[in-house]
C-alpha cells in the first residue's frame, strides 16, 4: 500500500482509542452507561485488532503497521510504534481480554464506576503502548505508565489490606524500572547515531550498540531485574500473591493475564537481541532460578487454602517455565513461549472468572469451606474443568502445545533442568485437580447450598475462552504464522 | 541587566509604597504587575540582547542565553508563586508590601548570582539573597518557632558567609595574578597549589550549606518548618534552585579544568545528601517537614550537575529547577490551605476536593519522577549527564535506589488523599477560589508539557 494514502496506522489506533475512551469514561456519571460504554469501547478496540491481524504481513503492509514521529529530536528518541509478529499477538491478547473481563464482571458494582472503568481503559492503552514501542525510551514511558492506573485501581477498589499490598507491588516495580532506566541510558550512550543526534533510542540503534562483554554483563542484570520483577521470577515474586489477592478481581485478571506478559515480552525484545553474550553467560543462573521457582511455587500452591493465592502461585510456576525456555535460546523453545504467552493469558483469565463467580456467590475464597458446587452449578463446573485441564496442559488444550515446545527447548539445553521442571507438571496436576475436587465435587454444604448456576453473559464469556482453549489446542497454526518471523529474526540475531 | 536593575527599583517602590497604600490586597497586584513587566524585559534581553540600561560592569557580570533563561525560569516560577500564594502572603502579618519588597530584593540577588563573573559579585549576590530571607523566616513575629528559625538561620548563615569570604580570600591570594574573575583564577589542570585547594574546599562547604547538601543541611528542616509556610515554599524552591545554579557556575568556570581533582568530594556530597534526605523524609509525619527533607533529597539529584559538569548537566539543571519548583510551589500552595499539616490531615481530600487532590497527585508523581511529568525528564537528564561523564556508575545506581525510597514518602500523601477516610467533615482551613483551581491546573499542564516536550525549555538555552 502506498504510504501516502495512510492517515492513521494500526498501532496508533490501538493506543489512542483506549486512551481517549478511558478519558471520556471519567466524565460519564451513570453507572450503567459507564459499563455499556466500557464494553463498547473495548469491543471496538478488539475490532481494530482483528482488522490489523488481516494486514499483519509486514512485507506487504509495513506502513500500516509502523509509524514514527519526531519527539525528542536532540536525544535521538522518536515516538516510534509498530507491530511485528509478537506485537500483533500480544496486542490481540490485550484486545481480546478486556471485553471478556468487562462482560464477565458486569454484575460487580463499583463505587465511582466511571473512575474504575476509565482507569481500566487507560491501563489497556498503556499495555498496548508497551507491546508496540519500537523505541527504548517510548517503551520505558509506557512501561511505567501502564502501572500507574493499575496502582490506583488496586489501592482504591481492592480488599482489606489493599493499600499495603499494592504499595509493595508499586515499590517493587518502580525500583526495577529505575534500575532499568540506568541501563537504558548506558546502552543509549553506546548506541549508533541517528540523523540529528549523536546517539539514538531507536530499536535498531540499541540492537547495534557497541558494548564490551563486562558492560553487557552488568547491564543485563539491570534490565533483567526489572523484567524479572514484573514476570515474576523467583526470588522477585513476593509482591505477586499479595497483590493478586488484594486487587479487585477484574484488575487481577489484567495483571496476571496481560501485565505479566510485559516482562516476558520485554526479555525477548530488549534483552535477547541486545545482550546475547550475557544471556549465554548467565543462562544457567536464570534457568536454575526459574526451575526452582516452578517447584517452589507449585509446592506452595498445593498448601494454599485461598483460591486467589492458589491461582497466583500456579501462575508463578507457569511463568517460570516461560522464562526458562527463553534462556535456552532455541527456536522451538522461543516459539513455545510465544504460543504460551497467548494461552496462559486466556487460561488464567478463565481461572479468575471462575474464582470471581464462586466468591461473589458464596462470599468466601477458602477452599476448605467450599464443596459440592457441581450439583448446584453444573455449567460453571464444566467450564471450570476444561480450564483446569488447560492449566495442567493436557493434550488437546492450548497450553499443551506451548509447554510441549518449551520442554523441547529445555530438553535440548539440559536434561537435569527438564527432569526437575517436569516434576512441576505433576505437581500442577496435583494441586489443580485437588482444588477442583474440593471446591466443586463432594457434598454441598451450607455455604455452597444456595449457589445458582451462571447467567447467559457469563456462559458466553467462558464459552469464548473454552473455544480458544480447544481451537489453539487442536490447531495452533495461526499463532505460529503470526509469531514465526519474530522468532526467526531473534534467533538469527543471537546466533 | 534589565532584571537586576528593575527588580531593585521595584523592590524600593514596593517598600516605599507600603507607607502610602492602606489596602491589604493592592501590594499583591502591584507585585504581580511589576514582576510580569520585569520578565518581559528580561525576555527582551534574551531575544535581542537589548538592555534598557547601559552600565559598565567591568565584565563582573556575564549575560548569555543560559543565564538569562535561568532568570526567566526563576522569575516565571515566582510569578506563579505570587499568583498561587499571594493571598496567603497577605495573611502572614501587617506589613504586606514589605514582604513583597523583600522578595523582589531576593530576586535581584538571584539575578546577580546567576550572572556573576567575579567572586565579589557572587558574594554580594549571596548576601542579597540571604539577608531578606532571614527577615522573611522571622516574619511571623508572635510565633516562637518562627523566631527560633530566623535566629538559627541567621547564625548559621552568617557563619557560612564567613567561610565563603575566607575561601574567596584564599583564591585571590592563590591566583597567579591576584584576581577575582572566576575564569582567570586557575589555568590548566596542573595539581592545585595548597592555597587554591583550601579556597576550593571552603567555597564547597559554604555553597553546600546554602544549597543544604548533607552534611551541611542541619539548619534546613528547622528553618523550613519554622518559617511561615508561604515563605518556605519560596525558599525551598526558587532560592534553592538559584543557589544551585550559582554553585555550578562557580565551580565550572573557576575549577572546571581540574574537575577530576575535586570530583570525589562531590561524589561524597551527593551520596550523603541523597541518603540523609531520603531516609529522614521517610520518618516524617508532617508534610511540611517531609517536604523540607525531600528538598534535601532533590538537592542530591541537582548536585549531579556539579558531578557531571557537561552540557547535558546544565540543560538538566535548568529543567530540574523548573520541574522541581513548579511541583513544589503547587504542593505548598495546597498545603497552606490545609487545616492539619500532618499526613493524616490529607485523609479524604480526594473526596472533598477532587481537583486539588488530582493536581497534588500529579505534583507528587513529578517529584517522584514518573514518566509524562517534568520530574521524570529532569531526572532523566541528570542521570544521562552523569552516565555521559563516565565515572562512578555505582553512584547513579545508588541515586535511583534513593529515588525508589522517595516513592515511599510521596505516595503516603497520595494514599492519604484517595484511599483513606476523612477524619473531619472539612479538611481545608480556607476556601479555595476558582482562580486558585485554574492556576493549579495551569501548573499541572506546564508540568506535563515539560514532561513530554522538554525542548520547550531547553531549546531556549542555545540561542
Amino acid at each position: 500500500m502506498d504510504p501516502k494514502n495512510i492517515w492513521i496506522t494500526f498501532p496508533e489506533l490501538l493506543i489512542w482509542f483506549p486512551l481517549v475512551a478511558g478519558l471520556v469514561t471519567f466524565f460519564i456519571r451513570n453507572e450503567k452507561t459507564v459499563k455499556a460504554w466500557a464494553v463498547l469501547a473495548s469491543v471496538i478496540t478488539l475490532g481494530i485488532s482483528v482488522v490489523s491481524l488481516l494486514y499483519a504481513d509486514n512485507t506487504k503492509h509495513f506502513y500500516l503497521n509502523n509509524v514514527s514521529y519526531f519527539w525528542l529530536k536532540y536525544l535521538g528518541s522518536n515516538f516510534s510504534i509498530g507491530l511485528d509478529g509478537m506485537g500483533h499477538m500480544l496486542t490481540a491478547l490485550t484486545a481480546v481480554a478486556f471485553p471478556l473481563i468487562f462482560i464477565a464482571t458486569n454484575k460487580t458494582s463499583y463505587k465511582n464506576a466511571n473512575l474504575f472503568y476509565g482507569l481500566m481503559l487507560l491501563t489497556q492503552a498503556g499495555l498496548m503502548g508497551v507491546f508496540t514501542a519500537m523505541d527504548l525510551l517510548v517503551f520505558y514511558f509506557f512501561w511505567e505508565l501502564a502501572v500507574i492506573p493499575a496502582y490506583f485501581l488496586c489501592s482504591r477498589w481492592g480488599g482489606e489490606r489493599r493499600i499495603q499490598a499494592t504499595f509493595k507491588f508499586f515499590v517493587y516495580t518502580f525500583t526495577g524500572s529505575l534500575l532499568m532506566l540506568v541501563g537504558i541510558i548506558y546502552v543509549y550512550m553506546h548506541s549508533a547515531p541517528s540523523a540529528s543526534s549523536e546517539h539514538s533510542f531507536s530499536m535498531n540503534a540499541i540492537y547495534s550498540a557497541v558494548l564490551s562483554p563486562e558492560e553487557k554483563s552488568w547491564l543485563f542484570w539491570l534490565f533483567f531485574v526489572a523484567f524479572a520483577i514484573k514476570m515474576p521470577v523467583f526470588p522477585f515474586h513476593t509482591w505477586q500473591p499479595d497483590t493478586y489477592e488484594q486487587a479487585p478481581t477484574s484488575t487481577t485478571m489484567v495483571l496476571s493475564g496481560i501485565m505479566v506478559k510485559m516482562g516476558v515480552f520485554a526479555v525477548i525484545r530488549w534483552i535477547l537481541p541486545v545482550f546475547p553474550d550475557a544471556v549465554m553467560k548467565f543462562d544457567n543462573i536464570v534457568i536454575g532460578l526459574s526451575v526452582f521457582g516452578m517447584i517452589y511455587a507449585s509446592l506452595i500452591a498445593i498448601k494454599q487454602d485461598d483460591l486467589k493465592r492458589f491461582v497466583a502461585y500456579s501462575s508463578i510456576a507457569h511463568i517460570g517455565l516461560m522464562c526458562a525456555a527463553i534462556f535456552t535460546r532455541s527456536e522451538i523453545g522461543l516459539q513455545g513461549v510465544m504460543i504460551q504467552m497467548f494461552s496462559h493469558g486466556i487460561n488464567i483469565i478463565g481461572m479468575w472468572i471462575v474464582v470471581d463467580l464462586v466468591e461473589k456467590q458464596t462470599g468466601t475464597r477458602k477452599i476448605s469451606d467450599l464443596g459440592g458446587i457441581a450439583h448446584k452449578a453444573p455449567a460453571l463446573t464444566i467450564f471450570l474443568v476444561v480450564i483446569a485441564l488447560a492449566n495442567i496442559a493436557l493434550p488437546l488444550t492450548n497450553a499443551f502445545v506451548g509447554e510441549f515446545m518449551m520442554f523441547g527447548g529445555l530438553f535440548k539445553f539440559n536434561m537435569v533442568y527438564t527432569a526437575v521442571a517436569l516434576i512441576s507438571i505433576i505437581l500442577a496436576a496435583v494441586y489443580t485437580l485437588n482444588m477442583v475436587q474440593k471446591v466443586f465435587y463432594g457434598e454441598a454444604n451450607t455455604i455452597t447450598g444456595a449457589m445458582q448456576d451462571i447467567t447467559v453473559s457469563q456462559k458466553f464469556v467462558l464459552a469464548v475462552l473454552v473455544v480458544f482453549i480447544f481451537l489453539f489446542g487442536v490447531y495452533p497454526q495461526p499463532l505460529f504464522d503470526i509469531t514465526k518471523d519474530t522468532v526467526t529474526a531473534i534467533i538469527t540475531r543471537i546466533k | 541587566m534589565n532584571a537586576i536593575i528593575l527588580t531593585a527599583i521595584w523592590g524600593v517602590v514596593m517598600m516605599l509604597g507600603g507607607a502610602f497604600i492602606k489596602s491589604k490586597t493592592t501590594p499583591k497586584y502591584l507585585a504581580i504587575a511589576g514582576l510580569a513587566v520585569i520578565i518581559a524585559a528580561n525576555c527582551m534581553q534574551l531575544n535581542s540582547g537589548l538592555s534598557y540600561f547601559t552600565v559598565d560592569v567591568k565584565d563582573m557580570l556575564h549575560f548569555n542565553s543560559l543565564n538569562l533563561m535561568f532568570i526567566n525560569v526563576a522569575f516565571g516560577c515566582t510569578l506563579l508563586y505570587f499568583l498561587l500564594s499571594g493571598r496567603d502572603i497577605e495573611k502572614v502579618g501587617e506589613n504586606v508590601s514589605e514582604y513583597f519588597a523583600l522578595i523582589f530584593f531576593i530576586l535581584c540577588g538571584i539575578a546577580i548570582i546567576s550572572t556573576f563573573n567575579s567572586l565579589l559579585m557572587l558574594f554580594i549576590g549571596i548576601e542579597i539573597v540571604s539577608i531578606p530571607l532571614y527577615i522573611l523566616t522571622g516574619s511571623d513575629k508572635r510565633n516562637l518557632k518562627s523566631n527560633e528559625a530566623a535566629l538559627k538561620y541567621f547564625l548559621m548563615g552568617a557563619f557560612s558567609t564567613g567561610i565563603m569570604l575566607l575561601g574567596i580570600a584564599f583564591l585571590y591570594g592563590g591566583s597567579a595574578t591576584g584576581t577575582f574573575y572566576i575564569d582567570n583564577i586557575i589555568s590548566g589542570n596542573a595539581p592545585m597549589p595548597p592555597m587554591i585547594a583550601s579556597g576550593l574546599v571552603l567555597l564547597l562547604v559554604s555553597m553546600s550549606f546554602k544549597a543544604s547538601a548533607a552534611p551541611f543541611h542541619f539548619w534546613t528542616p528547622d528553618v523550613y518548618d519554622g518559617a511561615p509556610t508561604v515563605f518556605t515554599s519560596f525558599m525551598a524552591t526558587i532560592v534553592k534552585a538559584a543557589v544551585f545554579f550559582a554553585f555550578v557556575r562557580l565551580f565550572e568556570n573557576t575549577f572546571g579544568t581540574m574537575h577530576s581533582q575535586w570530583q570525589t568530594l562531590v561524589v561524597i556530597l551527593i551520596a550523603a545528601t541523597l541518603l540523609v534526605g531520603n531516609l529522614t523524609a521517610v520518618f516524617q509525619q508532617s508534610v511540611k517537614r517531609m517536604l523540607a527533607y525531600s528538598s534535601i533529597a532533590q538537592a542530591g539529584f541537582m548536585l549531579f550537575s556539579l558531578f557531571a559538569l557537561n552540557n547535558l548537566a546544565k540543560e538538566g539543571l535548568v529543567l530540574y529547577a523548573a520541574a522541581y519548583s513548579l511541583a513544589s510551589i503547587g504542593l505548598f500552595a495546597i498545603l497552606i490551605k490545609m487545616k492539619d499539616y500532618t499526613i493524616d490531615g490529607f485523609n479524604g481530600l480526594g473526596k472533598q476536593q477532587p481537583l486539588l487532590a488530582v493536581t497534588a497527585t500529579l505534583f507528587l508523581l513529578s517529584l517522584t519522577g514518573i514518566p509524562l511529568t517534568a520530574g521524570f525528564m529532569s531526572k532523566f537528564y541528570m542521570l544521562q549527564a552523569a552516565i555521559q561523564n563516565g565515572h562512578h556508575i555505582w553512584l547513579v545506581i545508588f541515586a535511583v535506589l534513593c529515588a525508589a525510597i522517595s516513592a515511599y514518602y510521596y505516595f503516603r500523601v497520595i494514599q492519604a488523599m484517595f484511599f483513606k477516610e476523612a477524619a473531619a467533615d472539612v479538611v481545608l482551613a480556607d476556601d479555595v477560589t476558582p482562580a486558585f483551581k485554574v492556576l493549579l491546573v495551569i501548573t499541572a499542564v506546564l508540568i506535563i508539557a515539560l514532561g513530554l516536550f522538554p525542548s520547550l525549555l531547553i531549546d531556549w538555552l542555545y540561542f
